[in-house]
Parts: structure tokens; sequence; C-alpha cells
């Protein structure tokens, strides 16, 4: 029988915390710039300039066929190369950080600009016509009468995929950044207790992103009410 | 930029054996291949029993499905593989025995058991919505023509629930190919995990990403055309789903 000892957890809180944090940052970062360029997207993906929508289709296709762990490998291993070699900048400085920020966030834009296209087309289509008839622009349609709506309908899943882009920022390990998942497996390891310091980190994960799906939940109820 | 591209590298005999990098490659493919095919028959399986349990009448057994779908969609992905992986063998009985198999094969399986439960949550819900869509008045004259509740099950809902959900399980089987690449972290010499190889063996890390990049993007697409196949044949005419 497996004989647990939990002893290293207490002292290992500051590291874990601070690993939280890393996690934390890189959610919020992809969470903002990812519906900001994901808006973009979608509007272009519907504008009547047919290159520009193609582009976008292209751009969205091309991230939602190919994997994450496969994107952040791109982001880690070749990209920070490929723009060091560009502007001949020094070896030393540690990207990892960034280019994890940067290859969620246009990741995560495809999969928030198929959520928020769903949500215009949510929108009626007489409320364009009506604002067209009252003598609005297409872009004041969107930006005025669509674009609130579609936002509106979506909130749900908008924070749906937040939680999904949170419990996803774990797989940073490939690239040995130690957000909360990767501090606590460097504890585990350190210290011979990753059965301990795994099922922590299980029990975390799961405490808050259950609590959050409830919260989503409830809100969503509210919404409907 | 002075990169040397060298596409001609996937020909060149890989340090082992009488291989070549391209069959590194291939190998790694049909390891994502098989894992995704297994993970996903098992998907499919637990899948359908949740998500039936979590609509049966019985407030009990309802609940003990939700707690399992919770459980295996709010832990992340790798977190979960690490635990089949590193933990269970730790703590379960007959993990020694799991322990002594080869490498190779702890790995799979470890890798296959982790993504047939994770994607099986996700199955369940779509099973449950299914389920959930139809009318009412469905199981009620099933079971005033005396159907027992399993023929129920059998004869009336699930052959209609399972035609209605193939668009959203047809994203989920995209998914568990993708999924599959996590699984590279426990050593398991899938696609990726034969093309971060490459790069080390050969310093050729464009030509190997590229090349990856493109397999997945080859699954993607025939998962997709082959699925919109079945997804023509499945539809149900008159159904608000169907256009």
């Amino acid at each position: 029988m497996y004989e647990y000892d939990w002893s290293s957890i207490p002292g290992a809180l500051p590291f874990l915390a601070h690993g939280m944090r890393v996690s934390l940052e890189i959610t919020a970062v992809a969470i903002v710039v990812g519906i900001v360029w994901g808006t973009m997207l979608a509007v272009l993906r519907l504008s009547s300039v047919k290159p520009l929508a193609w582009l976008a289709a292209g751009y969205v296709n091309l991230f939602r066929s190919v994997p994450l762990v496969m994107v952040l490998l791109w982001f880690f291993l070749i990209v920070p190369q490929f723009l060091q070699d560009l502007f001949n900048l020094g070896r030393a400085t540690d990207t990892r950080l960034v280019s994890a920020m940067v290859g969620f966030a246009l990741f995560e834009a495809a999969y928030y600009s198929e959520i928020i296209r769903a949500g215009i087309h949510s929108v009626g289509q007489g409320q364009i016509a009506a604002a067209h008839a009252l003598g609005m622009t297409r872009g004041q349609a969107l930006r005025l009468v669509v674009l609130p709506q579609a936002f509106r309908n979506m909130v749900p899943l908008l924070l749906t995929q937040a939680i999904i882009l949170f419990q996803d920022t774990s797989l940073v390990y490939v690239s040995a950044l130690a957000d909360f998942f990767g501090a606590a497996y460097k504890v585990g390891e350190r210290d011979g207790r990753i059965v301990e310091l795994l099922l922590f980190a299980g029990a975390v994960y799961f405490v808050l992103c259950y609590a959050a799906s409830r919260l989503v939940r409830r809100l969503q109820r509210r919404a409907a009410a | 930029m002075s990169y040397h591209w060298n596409w001609s590298v996937f020909l060149q005999p890989a340090p082992s054996g009488d291989a070549t990098y391209l069959d590194w490659m291939l190998s790694g493919l049909q390891v994502t291949v098989a894992l995704s095919l297994a993970a996903w028959a098992m998907a499919l399986i637990l899948g359908a029993l949740i998500g039936v349990l979590r609509t049966v009448p019985g407030k009990s057994i309802g609940r003990g499905a939700a707690a399992y779908v919770e459980v295996f969609r709010n832990i992340p992905l790798l977190a979960q593989l690490f635990i089949w992986y590193f933990v269970l063998p730790e703590i379960l009985p007959g993990g020694t025995e799991f322990k002594q198999l080869n490498p190779m094969a702890q790995q799979f399986v470890a890798a296959m058991v982790c993504l047939g439960f994770f994607t099986s949550a996700r199955v369940a819900e779509q099973v449950r919505a299914g389920i959930e869509s139809l009318p009412r008045g469905q199981r009620a004259a099933a079971l005033a023509l005396g159907l027992t509740t399993p023929q129920t099950y059998r004869y009336v809902l699930l052959p209609m629930a399972f035609r209605i959900i193939v668009p959203p399980l047809t994203s989920e089987f995209l998914n568990i190919f993708k999924n599959s690449c996590v699984c590279s972290t426990i050593g398991l010499l899938e696609l990726t995990a034969q093309g971060r190889q490459l790069v080390d063996y050969t310093a050729q890390p464009y030509e190997s990403f590229i090349a990856v990049t493109l397999l997945y993007m080859a699954i993607n697409a025939v998962v997709m055309l082959l699925m919109r196949e079945l997804e023509k044949r499945a539809r149900v005419p008159g159904h608000i789903g169907s256009r």
C-alpha cells in the first residue's frame, strides 16, 4: 500500500502560488487579446470584401485544425529563434512567458471568433434592417446595434471558453515554464512526492474550475429569467 | 536570415536500424491514429452509458453521472494524464503489474484510458443534450405502449438522439486527435514526439515542424470529410438541426 506524505506541500506554497500567478496572467492576456482579435476576425469573416473574409476564415481554420501543443511548440522553439535571427537579438533573453502569451492569444482568438460569429448570427436580421432604415452605415449598425446584443448573448459561452483556456494553460509544461501545474510537478520531482503533488494540483484545478462553471451556470439562469 | 532548407532530410537514414526519418514520422502518425481511434471507441461506449444515466428517472443515479462528468471536465487534460500515468499505478492494486509492462505499452494504455475517459465526459453531455432535445411525448408514448424503460431507450430515444448529435460528435472526434498530442509529454512516441525527436537529431526544425503540422491538418481534413458524409446520412428529415 502506498504511504502518503503531504509534508512537502506547505513549504512549497509560495512557489505554487507564484506558479498560479503565471497561469492566471497567461489566461488573462489570452482572454483579452483573444476576444479583441477574435471579434476582428469574426467581423472580417462577415465582410463584403471577399479576400479579407477568406483570409480570416483561413486563419481560423488553420488554428482550429492544429493541436494547441503544436502551436505552443512553434511559439517556444521556432518563432523566438526566427525573431532572434531576424533582429540579431541576444540569445540570453528568456522569451518563454511572452511566447506562451502570444501563442495562447493567437490560438484562442480562432476559437473566440467562432463563438462571436455565432453570436452575431443570433441577432435577428430585422435589427440590421432597422439600423439601415434609420440611416446607419454598416459599421455603425455593427458597433451600435449588433455587437452589443451579440455579446450579451455570448457571455456564458465566452466565460466557459475562459475556463477551458485556464485549464489549457497547463500545457506550457512543454516549455518547462513554471505555471501552477509545472510548479507542482517540479516540487514533486524534487521531493520524490510526485503522487501527492499531482493529486494536489488536480484537486486545486477541480475546485477552481468547478466553482467557476457553477457561477457561469447561475449567471446563465439569471440571464434567462 | 541564413537558414539552410533541406527537405531531403526525410529520406536520410535515421540513427536506429535501417529506417529513414520519414519512417519515424509515419510510425508517429500510426501511433497517433491508433491511439485516437482506440480512445474514441472507449469514449463513445462510456459516454453513451453516462449520458443515458444522466437522463433516467431517479435522482441518485443522475447525480452520480453528473459528478463523473464534472470531474473529467474540470481537471486539465495534462493533469489527468499525469495522474493516470504517474499516480494511479502507485496507489491502485495491480499497479506493480502495470509497471512491469514494456514502457511503450504502459504509455499507450495510460494515454488511451486518459483520452477515453476525458472525451467520454464530453460525449455524455452531447448524448444527454440529444435525449433531452426529443419531445417529451416520445418517452411518454413509449411507456404508454407498454415498453419498459430500457426498451424505451433502446427502441425510441437513443436511435433518434444519436442521429441528432452526429454534428457535435464530429467536433469531439476531431478534438481527440488534437488532444492526443498531449500524450507526447509522457514519452509516447506519437506524431508530435517524433517531430521533436527529428529536430534533435537533424537540426532541421522548420522542415520537421511544417511536416508535423501538415499531417495534423491532413488528419483533420480526412476526418471532417468522412464525418460530413455520415452527417448527411444520419440527418433526420424535418428536424430543426437538419438543413
